[in-house]
């Protein structure tokens, strides 16, 4: 794995992390990573891409998307990081490199409203439908607010008394039982 | 040519339909493996398969076009659960998540809460009791178990045989009493704390899960009697959604699905997790790819669920901790960081990646699950040109669990 790592910052520039014996990361720059993936996908075996996903950091004004790919013969998971800008929110799509990438574009489109320009299907709704708010994955996105917005509150059940309920309702010819009288009366 | 169809080798050039040619005049062109569709032209007929369909465990709808009875398009919806928990782990500490990562899939609750709990350990870096391990592997192992018993359920349903279903659902209703016993709740669990597991095992249970791994045996000779000794069975499955070795990659294909084609790719073979390093596990493959090939790679996967669960009841510790000792878990602050832990769920690959900011809440839980790209790009791919009654067998032969895709 190191030898990897060392190949690739020969190329670019990048900042690698161990966080397991089977588990890598790496920080790279954004016009990198199709260089990136497809050198990795191509040379150096790492052919299975777990997932796609982003992370919001709103205080620090950027999102961090993490591509995760797995290499079957070393056996080892590779985490790859980038950060982009929070207010332009948009990244080259890789659609050409997995054919089921298109499904993480378009659930961050809708959940966390990064654009990726080009890749299929990624203007269609994913879960949401008439979503009007802003994406609802990002942080500052109050759900508290938007519940009170949008529904109401529904008042109470009226409650009744058990007793008086059956009484009333299935044995209408109820006959009190006898009171038993305790012993010190 | 030679096709071995329902076990009946059939000699295509010397019988009778040696010149027959289908007529696909009136089916639409294909252009770059994709059919080219003009609704306007009143062929096509757009029906909708769900969102409640008793094949799937879970509410998913797929929108499909067809031509006759031949599907010529499929699109998967999904947003009929209405949940968002990777969003209501945001507002909850660490230790009141764990609670609800469980409902993330409903029929294998357990690998859910094994990766929340290990990722949390991993970035706090908690080293587990050896017992706790071992209690993990046999609750892992037997939610896997119980998640095929169901499976094998659906696989028969949905091609109509109904008796299977009733079999192997009863039958996990026995494995769902043992959970009871074990961890307090049926379906849901809530067993694996991060820093161990809840509760020691009850007496006699190792007694009473032998006993049940017997009557388990007996009923799957059954269920392979009926199911994979049926020529309808065989004749349905075979042949139906062929999964490729070429497309295990390009659709990031994990588990049964992929091992049915045979790739190589069991996590608990390539990265060892708890204690499945010190236990005897064989990579189940297949070759055809088909949704014959995947049944029986999961068939073989439950009896090694068995073999397995056995193994480990052998050598359970007696004694020992069972939780390592952990800070209040209220006013727990994780250190900041990031990671991936993953399992093999009876989907495939099941991982959680989790993003610690250093605070007592998680900046981010993202579950990966199996069915995100089996139940949308490879099922829009493998459902075209087959029969509409076929799509209930191909959607449950890919074992979707759309809870999995909508957390």
């Amino acid at each position: 794995m190191e030898q990897i790592l060392n190949s690739i910052k020969e190329k670019i520039e990048i900042k690698s992390i161990k966080q397991r014996d089977d588990l890598y990361f790496i920080n790279v720059k954004e016009e990198h990573i199709i260089f990136l993936l497809s050198y990795l996908k191509e040379q150096k075996g790492f052919t299975h891409l777990a997932f796609l996903q982003a992370v919001d950091f709103n205080e620090y004004n950027m999102f961090q998307l993490t591509y995760m790919l797995y290499n079957y013969d070393m056996k080892v998971n590779l985490g790859i990081k980038v950060i982009i800008d929070r207010e332009k929110s948009e990244m080259t799509s890789i659609h050409k490199l997995w054919k089921h990438a298109w499904q993480y574009q378009r659930e961050l489109h809708e959940l966390f409203g990064i654009n990726f320009p080009n890749s299929p299907h990624v203007d269609e709704s994913f879960v949401l439908e008439g979503w009007e708010e802003i994406p609802p994955m990002r942080r500052d996105f109050d759900t508290l607010e938007y519940s009170n917005k949008t529904f109401y509150q529904r008042p109470g059940r009226s409650t009744t008394d058990p007793k008086e309920y059956m009484k009333e309702k299935l044995y209408k010819n109820f006959v009190e039982p006898p009171k038993i009288r305790k012993e010190n009366d | 040519m030679e096709l071995k169809y329902g076990g009946i080798m059939i000699n295509i050039s010397e019988s009778k339909y040696k010149n027959f040619k289908a007529d696909r005049s009136k089916y639409p062109e294909m252009k770059n493996g994709k059919p080219i569709i003009d609704l306007e032209s009143h062929k096509f007929t757009k029906i909708w398969q769900g969102p409640q369909h008793p094949g799937v465990t879970g509410n998913m709808a797929i929108e499909l076009t067809i031509n006759g009875d031949e599907i010529v398009d499929a699109k998967t919806h999904m947003g009929y659960l209405h949940r968002g928990f990777e969003k209501l782990l945001e507002r909850r500490k660490y230790i009141q998540g764990f609670t609800i990562v469980n409902r993330i899939c409903v029929p294998e609750p357990d690998t859910n809460e094994y990766c929340y709990s290990t990722a949390v350990e991993d970035l706090a870096g908690i080293e587990i009791p050896e017992k706790a391990k071992w209690i993990r592997t046999l609750n892992l192992e037997m939610s896997r178990l119980g998640s095929f018993l169901l499976w094998i359920g659906g696989q028969a349903g949905s091609l109509g045989m109904g008796t299977i279903s009733q079999w192997t659902i009863g039958m996990r209703d026995f494995w769902l009493d043992l959970f009871e016993e074990m961890t307090g709740g049926r379906v849901y669990h809530m067993y694996m704390i991060p820093g161990g597991v809840r509760k020691n095992l009850p007496a006699g249970f190792k007694a009473k899960a032998k006993d049940l791994i017997v009557e388990t045996r007996e009923l799957l000779y059954d269920v392979e009697k009926s199911f994979f000794n049926n020529a309808i069975i065989k004749s349905r499955l075979k042949g139906l959604g062929i999964i490729t070795s070429e497309m295990v990659d390009e659709y990031g294909i994990v588990g049964p699905n992929a091992r049915g084609s045979g790739k190589e790719y069991d996590v608990r073979i390539n990265n060892p997790y708890v204690k499945y390093a010190e236990l005897d596990v064989k990579m189940i493959t297949g070759t055809v790819g088909d949704a014959y090939a995947r049944a029986e790679v999961r068939y073989k996967e439950l009896h090694q669920s068995l073999d397995l669960i056995s193994q480990i009841l052998d050598k359970i510790p007696e004694k020992g901790e069972i939780q390592a000792k952990l800070p209040n878990v209220l006013h727990w602050k994780i250190p900041a960081g990031q990671t991936y832990v993953k399992a093999e769920s009876t989907r495939g690959e099941h991982g959680f990646y989790m993003v610690s900011d250093g605070s007592k809440y998680p900046r981010r839980v993202f579950a990966r699950g199996a069915s995100y790209t089996h139940a949308i790009s490879v099922l829009e791919k493998l459902a075209v040109n087959i029969s509409i009654s076929d799509l209930a067998g191909l959607m449950v032969s890919l074992h979707t669990c759309p809870p999995e895709i909508e957390r």
